[in-house]
């Protein structure tokens, strides 16, 4: 019977802060004080919202003119549920609108009740939001208006301090799945068993496994083979300065690398029950597991590396990675 | 000009690729075209690819999947954030170079971790457009009524074309996307963001596409018939969607004329077109005629590898001449938001 695919959830998150430069910081400046900007091209006309630069002809553009807060629809589309991370809390139309005194549409939201509401060439109006930063959002969305209505372009009072940066964070949620090989790892931690996977055509063990020998260029073999929860430090650092992201770690403290018996390959660990200064290559380790009853399908299983007090590995072939010299190669 | 040529073509496309990571689903694709050829890695002068993290979430999944190409001496490698497309065409430059003969181009998408409509957001401006997160089909449903409203196109024609699409796909082992409808029927279909209709949308596919290219002799001597890249090009519309005319396709009617397609009769097109406005849009920028069969795969609509759909254009289009059914082709790759820039290559048989 086939296993269940694992599955996890992984969040990307990208606090972005983007500084705005002149062009792109008037008009966020704009925003907060309820003006719309645009930028007068060579030819004339009106790009809102405005770019430092005409995108048809790359000429540098700087002089900026207030535009209407009332517009026309160019072309829209209807957008039933709200997706997380829009900034709109009902169902609503995506539209292109050109604003009066501008000659290219700006994209945004009309504040509709449903796509019977919407319709190309309509007219809307700008509608503010109360709390205003100097961001896109600061316009809360458009909403229909009358034939006749225009609204007034209005001037950035002098004087006012700049938007010079914006916060665009970003958020994706993913559902993320291991594949074949990493499953089966993930399987076995829960038994506290540790899994490598062999290259086919040198027998080299990778842990943790990946599904590839980078060596062969092709799938590790099928059945993966278990290591002791023993070996030895090929190399480490201590670190004596706290990082932000891992509180639980208090300096100063060893990161080592690992290498099981068998493996062809080292990975990450963390030293546990020793001494910064009484760690050295070479020195013989196990893993120590978190309690049976807190064994999860994770990697966070082994919580770190202590010594065996065995004696020192003596460490004569630093060449076990590479391509063994009788599997061919160059 | 150095004679270049796609001489092998392997691909995946499937709904969902759930039991195998990127490099675990890719090696077994790198080595089938590979050994269609009779190639190894370390004999293979220049490799490079095209994938985006952002679509599984996977940081540095592009460099596990190096892995699979069995980089051990070191190879000469590149990688591009684009579709594959583009890494064939810094493969074909680095061909033009004379410095290698051979090179093998690979792409991957693995989009159904995550949710595609929102990861694409992220491509648009970052100040005015991306903060709203305006979802993919949402901005290509406006470039639709656009169409419509304008008369370049009717909702029969968009039917037609997502028919066709169908009907073709259903001969494609490698299409997701393959029950045929009658143009009738998809009118039938209520909107999905109107006014696109579910038929008029690309069905989204896990996969990837390796490409093996080899220049003059060298080809002719690792393939029966080479598919010859007679021209390619790759231009850019604006990335600002408001200067755009998003009715027309400025940078695919440049990149077609740059290819020469227009210089003689074409056989087949393979179309990057994801929806059907988009073929509408690519087939008048590339000014096809009634005499060509397009999109004979089923096309982008029938499977849509994220960052592999153009890239298996071309495969598409040189295994139809490699297999003596078409002289002369036409595909495309399309990368950014409505079609904002094209890459076109004419391939031909000897």
């Amino acid at each position: 019977m086939a296993d269940e695919v694992l599955r996890a959830p992984l969040v990307l998150e990208y606090p972005f802060t983007r500084t705005t430069g002149a062009v792109i910081g008037a008009f966020l400046t704009g925003l907060r004080e309820g003006v719309v900007l645009g930028v007068r091209r060579s030819d004339g006309s009106v790009m809102c919202p405005p770019l430092e630069y005409d995108p048809i002809t790359s000429e540098s553009l700087s002089e900026l003119v207030p535009v209407s807060t009332t517009g026309t629809v160019e072309t829209w589309t209807w957008n039933g549920a709200p997706r997380p991370q829009q900034p709109f809390s009902r169902p609503f139309a995506w539209a292109m609108i050109t604003l009066d005194g501008a000659d290219t549409p700006l994209l945004h939201g009309v504040l509709v009740d449903g796509p019977d509401q919407m319709r190309t060439g309509m007219r809307v109006e700008l509608e503010w939001r109360l709390q205003r930063e100097g961001h896109i959002t600061d316009i809360a969305g458009f909403l229909p208006a009358t034939e006749s209505a225009s609204g007034s372009p209005g001037a950035v009072p002098a004087g006012v301090e700049e938007v010079r940066s914006v916060r665009t964070p970003i958020r994706m949620e993913y559902t993320y799945t291991p594949g074949r090989a990493l499953s089966q790892y993930l399987r076995a931690m829960k038994d506290r068993r540790i899994l490598g996977d062999q290259c086919p055509e040198t027998g080299q063990v990778f842990v943790p496994p990946r599904g590839v020998s980078s060596i062969a260029g092709k799938a590790t073999l099928p059945d993966l083979v278990e290591l002791p929860d023993t070996g030895y430090i090929e190399s480490f650092n201590i670190t004596r300065v706290p990082i932000k992201m891992r509180p639980d770690l208090t300096p100063p403290y060893v990161s080592a690398w690992i290498v099981l018996d068998g493996a062809s390959v080292g990975f990450m660990g963390l030293g546990m029950n020793v001494e910064p200064e009484d760690v050295r290559v070479g020195m013989r380790v196990r893993a120590v597991w978190k309690p049976d009853d807190e064994l999860e399908m994770s990697a966070q299983n082994i919580l770190g590396w202590e010594p065996t007090g065995e004696p020192d590995e003596v460490i004569d072939d630093y060449s076990r990675v590479g391509r063994p010299q009788d599997a061919g190669g160059s | 000009m150095r004679d270049v040529a796609v001489v092998a073509f392997a691909q995946r496309q499937e709904p969902r690729i759930d039991t195998e990571s990127e490099v675990e689903f890719m090696v077994p694709l790198m080595n089938e075209a590979k050994d269609a050829v009779g190639l190894t890695q370390q004999e293979i002068g220049f490799t490079c690819s095209g994938s985006s993290d952002f679509l599984a979430g996977q940081a540095f999944s592009f460099v596990m999947t190096i892995d699979g190409t069995g980089p051990v001496p070191p190879i000469s490698e590149s990688h591009v954030e684009q579709d594959g497309a583009w890494a064939l065409y810094e493969a074909w430059v680095k061909l033009q170079c004379g410095e290698v003969d051979t090179a093998l181009v690979y792409s991957y998408g693995k989009s159904s971790p995550g949710s595609l409509r929102d990861v694409l957001a992220t491509q648009m401006d970052p100040y005015y457009v991306a903060p709203l997160w305006p979802d993919a089909f949402a901005i290509e449903a406006m470039a639709a009524r656009l169409l419509l409203e304008r008369g370049v196109v009717s909702e029969q024609q968009l039917a037609e074309i997502a028919s066709r699409s169908r009907a073709h796909a259903a001969s494609n082992p490698h299409a997701i996307r393959t029950t045929p409808k009658s143009a009738a029927e998809i009118l039938a279909e209520d909107y999905a963001v109107a006014p696109l209709r579910p038929s008029d949308l690309p069905a989204s596919a896990d996969g990837g596409a390796v490409v093996v290219l080899a220049a003059g002799d060298r080809a002719r001597g690792l393939c029966e018939r080479p598919a010859w890249i007679r021209g390619i090009d790759h231009r850019s519309d604006a990335h600002t969607l408001g200067v755009r005319d998003l009715t027309r396709s400025m940078s695919a009617r440049i990149a077609a004329e740059k290819a020469g397609v227009g210089t003689d009769r074409i056989d087949i097109a393979e179309l990057h077109a994801p929806f059907s406005t988009s073929e509408a849009v690519l087939s008048t920028a590339l000014g096809l005629g009634d005499d060509t069969v397009i999109n004979p795969s089923g096309g982008a609509q029938a499977a849509h590898t994220m960052m592999a759909s153009g890239l298996i254009r071309i495969g598409e289009a040189a295994q139809r001449i490699s297999r003596g059914e078409a002289d002369r082709a036409v595909a495309t790759a399309a990368s950014g938001p409505c079609l904002q820039q094209n890459l076109v290559a004419v391939l031909e048989g000897e």
